[in-house]
């Protein structure tokens, strides 16, 4: 049995396809069998809403009269990157305001940065826009400040160029006081380990060889329409893999585009880690063209078969060391509770499974209605036969 | 009858064995949930009071002489479902289990009742869904 993404866009079309949710499937394919359901279901919808820090947009702000170079930037005074043409700029959801005190006072707070001008701009608001340059002969102009909203921008492009991890770590912290990191509070010795994935709902882990994601596919992108445009950086393959293919660590990332004036603050929102910095969640749901039974059995895996590191972020990840306390499967990470060396810990996830679900089920609508066409990938990602490896940093004198 | 609640007491106050007095005098049980009392500071304390309703009262009136502001933990924290995105970020951290999950849907909720005001979910929330007001 083999479909083409041409033939499910037909059946989208007439409003005859059959689309099912990445959980949904998971029952499907237990009752019918793969074959059937393979037969059976055109599209499957995977989603993930969490924290993406490699996220942010570039926009053309339209010249001032006279004009104006812009060599410095600023939204809301958080700082753009301005290193680009005349008025183009980009603003990273990390970004924070000149006057933060970051962890001058530990464990600093982080209520604002380049995430929260970017939920504002999406809710509508106007923000202040400032800029700096120099002065040229074509571009007289040494200051300007106004307010600016979504709207009065030529351009406004969301562009994350590492998001949708496959797979995270699992935090926890060894040592004997509270540690402050990106994912989340810590208490000493193992007091809680937090998780972040949608697990059997996250893109990657349903197409865990990239056999169907590629560059070009278009996605559900922070509520707007958005399109996979590379492989996300530290995008790493060949990282190891359980017999069912499913990667056991971060592995595959995606980098993604999408129109940010057609996004929605529910599906962008500043994220702010208490003694780390700030973060965007981003809401991305990709389908998944069933076009054989082998991709259908990857859409089938469940929360039981997949499995994270968990790792103790107080010394081996700020190290850069490579132990492991042990794996878990995050059907134990969502009952509350895990087991690490004999003790019981409690689990909080970074990840909202119920919005991911949420994001599958509109993907699902969207393409049920005959609204969103699947698009063939313009080339595949690379995968387990790229030979990447990850290259740590090496300090030379 | 038991009641929690939280206790504000400026700093002149802070010499004041209240707790002795609250079940030497008035024969109330006294559950410590959360303290912080600093010399030259106002002092905030959240206790778990059980005794007779006469005897609660009457004790009541005694913190109220000294200038103690009492409030019911209800009113103190605030969870707004619509900044919340049920990531589950706060469940591990909460003590006395006021959030918790639905774990068939992940949904997150908050009892009210069960809060005892150490303001842990506020450092934790990413996206300030939780506030406390004093």
């Amino acid at each position: 049995m083999q479909k083409t993404i041409a033939e499910i866009n037909e059946r989208i079309k007439k409003g005859d396809a059959v689309v099912v949710t990445a959980e949904e499937i998971i029952d499907i394919v237990d009752k019918k069998g793969v074959s059937q359901a393979a037969k059976d279901v055109d599209v499957v919808t995977t989603a993930t809403f969490g924290p993406m820090c490699s996220s942010g947009f570039y926009f053309n702000f339209g010249h001032s009269k006279p004009r104006i170079r812009a060599q410095k930037v600023w939204l809301n005074n958080v700082p753009a990157y301005g290193g680009l043409a005349a008025v183009d700029a980009y603003l990273g959801a990390t970004e924070l305001p000149e006057d933060d005190p970051t962890n001058t006072i530990y464990p600093g707070a982080f209520k604002y940065g380049g995430a929260h001008v970017i939920e504002e701009l999406v809710s509508g608001k106007a923000v202040q826009l400032k800029a700096i340059s120099y002065g040229t002969d074509c571009y007289p102009r040494k200051e300007i400040e106004t307010r600016i909203s979504l709207n009065d921008m030529n351009e406004a492009v969301l562009f994350n160029p590492r998001n949708a991890y496959q797979n995270y770590n699992v935090a926890t912290n060894c040592s004997d006081k509270v540690i402050y990191t990106y994912m989340g509070i810590l208490q000493p010795r193992m007091g809680n380990a937090n998780y972040s994935s949608a697990g059997q709902l996250s893109p990657l882990l349903n197409d865990p060889l990239y056999l169907t994601i590629g560059i070009g596919t278009r996605i559900f992108l922070g509520g707007g329409i958005g399109y996979v445009v590379w492989q996300g950086t530290q995008h790493n393959p060949c990282a190891l893999r359980g017999e069912n293919k499913v990667p056991k660590r971060g592995a595959g990332t995606l980098a993604v585009l999408g129109d940010l004036k057609q996004m929605s603050p529910a599906w962008l929102k500043g994220v702010s880690m208490i003694g780390y910095g700030v973060s965007m969640a981003v809401g991305i749901g990709v389908p998944i063209p069933i076009l054989n039974e082998e991709i259908c059995q990857f859409t089938a895996v469940r929360d039981a078969e997949i499995y994270a590191p968990v790792i103790d972020y107080s010394k081996t990840y700020p190290q850069m060391e490579s132990d492991v306390l042990c794996e878990v499967n995050y059907s134990q990470l969502k009952s509350g509770s895990i087991i690490v060396n004999g003790k019981n810990i409690p689990t909080g996830g970074l990840s909202s499974y119920a919005k991911a679900r949420e994001i599958a089920n509109i993907l699902k609508e969207w393409i049920k209605k005959g609204d969103f066409l699947l698009t063939e990938p313009v080339i595949n990602l690379p995968s387990i036969d790229s030979g990447i490896s990850l290259k740590p940093l090496n300090e030379r004198g | 009858m038991k009641k929690r609640v939280v206790l504000t007491f400026p700093k002149q106050t802070i010499e004041e064995p209240i707790t002795y007095h609250l079940i030497r005098d008035y024969d109330l049980m006294v559950n410590i949930l959360s303290a912080k009392v600093n010399p030259n500071e106002e002092g905030r304390m959240v206790i778990e009071l059980s005794g007779r309703n006469k005897r609660m009262n009457n004790g009541i009136e005694y913190l109220k002489g000294l200038g103690v502001t009492i409030q019911s933990l209800a009113q103190d924290v605030t969870w707004d479902e619509q900044k919340c995105i049920h990531c589950t970020a706060c469940i591990s951290l909460c003590p006395s289990h006021a959030l918790s999950v639905d774990r068939s849907q992940m949904l997150v909720s908050f009892n009210p009742d069960r809060c005892i005001v150490c303001g842990l979910c506020l450092k934790a929330c990413p996206y300030h869904a939780i506030e406390i007001q004093f």
